[in-house]
């Protein structure tokens, strides 16, 4: 398994607030990773270091042995697209030009916008599924239609990477898992995918790879089937369970034993 | 290909034809502003005299009139509004507030506090002393705000009002203290053309040239910073730097409107939300638009200046108040008040 982004013994704060300290973690390539744990565990800080969005305190992110901080910002952005929990759309934006705004790193101050271009926003939007609104203004669309132009809009980035916060959160069971198949697309297509995720069950079915946070630690990580156990589900959830296959894919599911009184 | 084609294919693959059209459509409505203010006023003269002078003068009184006067005092107005308006623009899409203006980062009481205090001083008695010091008041009093303010634009916001109060209150103390004072302030603070472009205006106009493109050439790091700072740091925008240049540019812009003609500020809030429904969430557009539309209101007001009083002037902000109250009234009853 190789990877050519890791993190290796990294010390992650915000503000007074360790997060995480002498983290070590190799994100495979062209697999789909999924890191879960319970919240404020250090998992979205962990993506952000990633993305250089955090510097950490001590330790490298390294991008094919060099250290993301050392990138010029526009070179980082062709390799690592990243979607964040709270993008901003702004008023009346519409898809198509939502979705053009990935193509920033691309673009010099004075570039002429070409067929070129255009091509890799119309690709995007074909791969997100959301070629049919192209002329639609961002804020009447549903979330799962929302969120799925703003993956669009990182794809427009043409990056071999995506890295997304928690990008199934405040959509409906439907479009979860809609969104989770179009990632498990994008990772048939070449791309490497990292996520952070909320459901543990979501992740063991579409993942290749798990990362299992805890207090900022990596407490296991590997292919689902290998170390999702009711151990694990006690380590880092806290939470009484059993594991039975999945009845569809036949991953682990996980199904706690807590009952209402 | 016409033109209205190259730029539509520039702009955006030639998807933009409504908003390329409608940007021409503006600039015909400058022209014809243009003309009417060189032609209106205590002296009319008429269209085709208007051309003549300026393609063929011949030294009469009409010429004359036009190429010292009016023509100086139109492009004045041109400047002036299209700065305004741009500087506008710019704040509104940074603090991403449609209610910003360029006087929250407190460069109108810092340039009316710098007048006041040159005043008092017996030094800002002639034009040119005014306008060093409104420059030198605004700039000193935005690099503060900016000192203090530029972590966030909430913050940049909050510091710019503070100081806004401090620095009124000051000068207003001052001006209470001191007629001679009041009266050389109350002459500045009214907002006008009339005679301003008399001063010495090609440092003010030249840099207002040069942020304007400035404002340009940022719009594509400012689009992308309107995503919010993750996505913008992401896709590589710097954001940092870019907030940093635009806040200077919005400095220079608004000082130098300010420096020129006084607190027109009004045209700042008012113009970058008339347009921004047609420019649809687009940082160029918004610039484009507004450099067009600002010209055209502080045109028109200057018009309605000269010809509402049967002797003399009255203040252009003034009129732009009367012109574009309305208007935004009518803007936010007609579209809604946005994100407001």
């Amino acid at each position: 398994m190789s990877a050519r982004l890791t993190a290796r013994e990294i010390t992650l704060r915000y503000g007074d607030r360790v997060v995480s300290t002498r983290l070590s973690l190799d994100v495979p390539d062209g697999a789909f990773t999924a890191v879960v744990g319970p919240n404020a565990c250090g998992k979205s800080t962990l993506l952000r270091a990633f993305v250089r969005l955090l510097r950490p305190d001590d330790g490298r992110v390294e991008l094919d042995g060099r250290e993301v901080g050392g990138y010029p910002s526009k070179a980082l952005a062709k390799q690592l697209g990243f979607l964040p929990q709270d993008p901003v759309s702004p008023d009346d934006i519409k898809v198509r030009q939502l979705v053009a705004r990935g193509r920033f790193p691309h673009q010099s101050l004075l570039t002429v916008w070409s067929a070129g271009e255009e091509d890799a926003v119309e690709e995007a939007m074909d791969a997100a599924g959301v070629s049919g609104l192209a002329g639609r203004p961002v804020r009447e669309l549903s979330g799962g239609q929302r969120q799925r132009v703003w993956i669009a809009m990182v794809l427009a980035q043409r990056t071999p990477y995506l890295l997304l916060d928690e990008p199934t959160s405040f959509l409906d069971i439907t479009h979860q898992y809609q969104l989770l198949a179009l990632l498990a697309r994008l990772r048939d297509q070449g791309r490497t995918v990292v996520a952070v995720l909320h459901d543990i069950n979501q992740a063991c079915r579409f993942a290749d790879h798990l990362v299992a946070m805890r207090d900022g630690r990596v407490v296991a990580e590997g292919k689902p089937a290998d170390i999702v156990d009711a151990a694990l589900m006690k380590d880092v959830f806290d939470l009484p369970s059993v594991i039975v296959p999945d009845p569809v894919t036949g991953t682990p599911m996980v199904v706690p034993t807590l009952q209402g009184e | 290909m016409t033109v209205a084609d190259r730029v539509a294919e520039v702009t955006r693959g030639g998807r933009e034809t409504p908003r390329v059209a409608l940007l021409l459509g503006g600039l015909v409505l400058l022209a014809v502003t243009a003309v009417l203010s060189v032609g209106v006023g205590a002296h009319a003269v008429p269209p085709t005299e208007v051309v003549r002078a300026l393609f063929d003068p011949r030294g009469t009184d009409d010429h004359v009139i036009v190429r010292d006067v009016r023509l100086p005092r139109a492009l004045l107005a041109v400047a002036v509004g299209a700065a305004l308006a741009a500087a506008g623009a710019l704040i509104q899409t940074l603090a991403r507030n449609p209610l910003a203006e360029p006087g929250v980062l407190g460069v109108t009481a810092g340039a009316g506090f710098a007048v006041t205090v040159g005043s008092a001083l017996g030094l800002a008695g002639a034009q040119t002393g005014q306008l060093v010091f409104a420059v030198a008041g605004s700039v000193l009093a935005a690099l503060l705000v900016m000192a203090v303010g530029r972590r966030s634009p909430l913050r940049l916001v909050l510091t710019g009002v503070a100081l806004t109060a401090v620095l009124n209150g000051i000068a207003l103390g001052l001006r209470l203290m001191l007629p001679d004072t009041f009266d050389a302030y109350r002459f500045w603070s009214v907002g006008t053309l009339a005679g301003r472009e008399q001063a010495p205006l090609a440092v003010p106009l030249t840099a207002i040239v040069l942020s304007l493109a400035g404002a340009l050439l940022l719009s594509r790091p400012l689009n992308a910073l309107a995503l919010g700072e993750s996505v913008a740091q992401t896709l590589g925008a710097g954001v940092a730097r870019t907030r940093t240049a635009a806040l200077v540019l919005i400095t220079v812009l608004s000082g130098a409107a300010t420096a020129v003609a006084g607190p027109i500020l009004f045209v700042g809030l008012i113009v970058p939300h008339l347009v921004r429904r047609i420019a649809a969430g687009s940082v160029p557009w918004l610039l484009l638009y507004s450099m067009v539309l600002g010209p055209v209101l502080l045109l028109a007001a200057d018009i309605g200046s000269r010809v509402l009083l049967p002797t003399g002037e009255v203040p252009v902000a003034i009129v732009t108040a009367f012109l574009g109250g309305p208007a935004l009234i009518w803007a936010v009853r007609r579209y809604g008040a946005g994100s407001l």
